[in-house]
């Protein structure tokens, strides 16, 4: 199973076993991983999932669709150019040891 | 009782009671947390059944609240196919339908509602009229979606017109019949239905507003065959109806065991009940409504689950759960609506851009200079700005709001800007 890592604001890593084909955002909820709350169920309607991914992982990443921009743009806590919404990247095999950054506020 | 180990025990596993759940564990609450569900499907999310599982675009799996093996490992016992058949508050009991009495020392009711049904008699025996609460509703109603079948929804509410969308995406034939002189008339501004309306008209839906049914017309074996409306508009042959007129909430636990009940459990702002100790939450909760006065009961997905996170706050003797205004989705076609604080007691209604063209649209309903909720459409840069100002409550400069060009998020810099 795909391994995930999430860093806190605080900066303490909590490494899960993600079920594949799992989004990130789901990951977390079936992990209570605070500071992920997918309000809308991974609609692309809430912007509550917003990660910071680590920037080797950025360019790794599937690209960002035009409905995800518009949501970053949204974000509670200020985005970065690694900005993503946690629901749109799925957990497989080219992603074990992806490591996301949670913000501040959702 | 703060700080000891205790049973809560949750009645319904819907995203109300899923989440208590979540937030209880997340709180800190190492006691048992028991929970009961009617149904036999393991808990799942309900807002894709009128979209992405109708169309056939996500199976059961893909709805599920939280993957299965959450439950054993955050040792919540989660009991599906069982109904709580009574409460006794005085005893702390649950009485199950498998005949077991469950003691609890916090009692959570997360019941939801059930959908609105006609009562007919001539649809006594008809076997194609649904309606959609649940996950067999919508599968039932997935099996009516084949091409050039003919639909007549009765309501044109969010349900009512997203299963219009699906249907028609399906190549079947929709008629919508709402009482109402509009659509979503219960939920938005007449800017918003107009808008709505155009866009199911161009999408091939028969919109009747002001609607009146005198009959419905029955086959040999008791099925709709069709609508007869009031006054002297032509019989509306249907495959079959689906009614989509709302929900009651499921108040009968509650008020059985004495509960205060009035159009769904009435609870203070921390979600406490009438009784010691039984707490209410999502679709079934009627609560002190801080925006805009009296009760309230919301339908709404984010709602249940800041109410979640604020009884398991109560519970757990944690800090308040800060007020937010309730915000709410559908998915129409290619268009996503997004609605964010109640549409009432505002004095002004302003639209950005032009809702008789296109598929983008945003109006913002102001009392005063402050903006206290809005509708957007397919602009999720206004919705979110919008979300934070209604947040904010404070005043902005009105006037530019309804330049489109000027974007909203500006509003809230310059909040920051005038206060720095």
């Amino acid at each position: 199973m795909p391994e995930l890592v999430y860093v806190s604001p605080s900066g303490e890593r909590r490494s899960v076993q993600a079920e594949p084909g799992s989004s990130v955002m789901q990951t977390a909820i079936d992990n209570l991983v605070p500071g992920i709350v997918g309000e809308c169920g991974g609609e692309m309607s809430c912007a509550t999932c917003h990660v910071y991914v680590a920037e080797e992982w950025f360019d790794r990443l599937p690209p960002i669709s035009a409905d995800e921009e518009g949501m970053l743009e949204v974000t509670a806590a200020e985005p970065s150019k690694f900005s993503r919404l946690s629901c749109q990247l799925r957990c497989v095999q080219e992603t074990d040891g992806l490591v996301v950054h949670i913000p501040e506020e959702q | 009782m703060v700080g000891m180990p205790e049973t809560i025990v949750i009645v319904g596993t819907g995203q109300a009671g899923v989440d208590t759940a979540a937030a209880l564990r997340l709180a800190g609450h190492r006691g048992n947390i028991v929970m009961i569900g009617e149904e036999a499907a393991p808990p799942y999310s309900r807002p894709p059944l009128t979209k992405a599982y109708l169309k056939g675009e996500a199976n059961a799996a893909d709805l599920l609240l939280r993957s299965e093996e959450f439950y054993p490992r955050e040792k919540i016992d989660l009991r599906t196919g069982v109904t709580a058949v009574a409460i006794d508050p005085s005893t702390h009991e649950v009485l199950l339908s498998d005949g077991e009495r469950l003691r609890y020392d916090r009692l959570v009711l997360a019941t939801g509602g059930r959908a609105r049904r006609l009562d007919r008699p001539e649809l006594a025996h008809a076997r194609n009229v649904h309606t959609l609460r649940n996950l067999e509703d919508a599968s039932a109603l997935r099996a009516r979606l084949v091409p050039g079948a003919r639909a007549v929804i009765l309501g044109g509410g969010y349900v009512g017109l997203e299963i219009a969308a699906v249907a028609r995406q399906a190549a079947v034939e929709v008629t919508v019949l709402e009482a109402a002189p509009r659509v979503l008339a219960r939920v938005t501004s007449p800017t918003v239905s107009e808008f709505f309306q155009r866009i199911h008209g161009e999408e091939g839906v028969r919109i009747v507003t002001n609607a009146r049914v005198d009959a419905f017309v029955t086959d040999a074996s008791g099925d709709v065959a069709a609508v007869r409306p009031a006054g002297v508009a032509p019989l509306i042959e249907a495959d079959f109806l689906l009614v989509g007129i709302g929900i009651t909430p499921r108040v009968e636990l509650a008020e059985a065991a004495g509960l205060h009940v009035d159009d769904g459990i009435v609870v203070d702002e921390l979600m406490r009940t009438s009784a010691d100790d039984i707490f209410a939450v999502g679709d079934v909760a009627r609560h002190p409504d801080p925006r805009h006065g009296g009760l309230r009961r919301l339908e709404s997905v984010p709602s249940a689950s800041a109410q979640a996170r604020c009884v398991a706050a109560a519970l757990t003797g944690g800090p308040r759960v800060p007020d937010a205004p309730p915000w709410f989705w559908s998915d129409q076609y290619d268009l996503k609506l997004q609605a964010a604080g109640l549409a009432v007691g505002h004095d002004r209604v302003i639209s950005r851009g032009d809702p008789r063209v296109g598929r983008q649209l945003t109006v913002l309903y102001l009392r005063g200079d402050v903006v206290v909720a809005a509708d957007v459409v397919n602009r999720p840069a206004d919705f979110a700005a919008a979300k934070r100002l209604i947040a904010a409550g404070h005043a902005v400069d009105s006037r530019r709001l309804a330049d489109p060009d000027v974007p909203l998020k500006s509003f809230i810099a310059s909040r920051v800007a005038t206060t720095a």
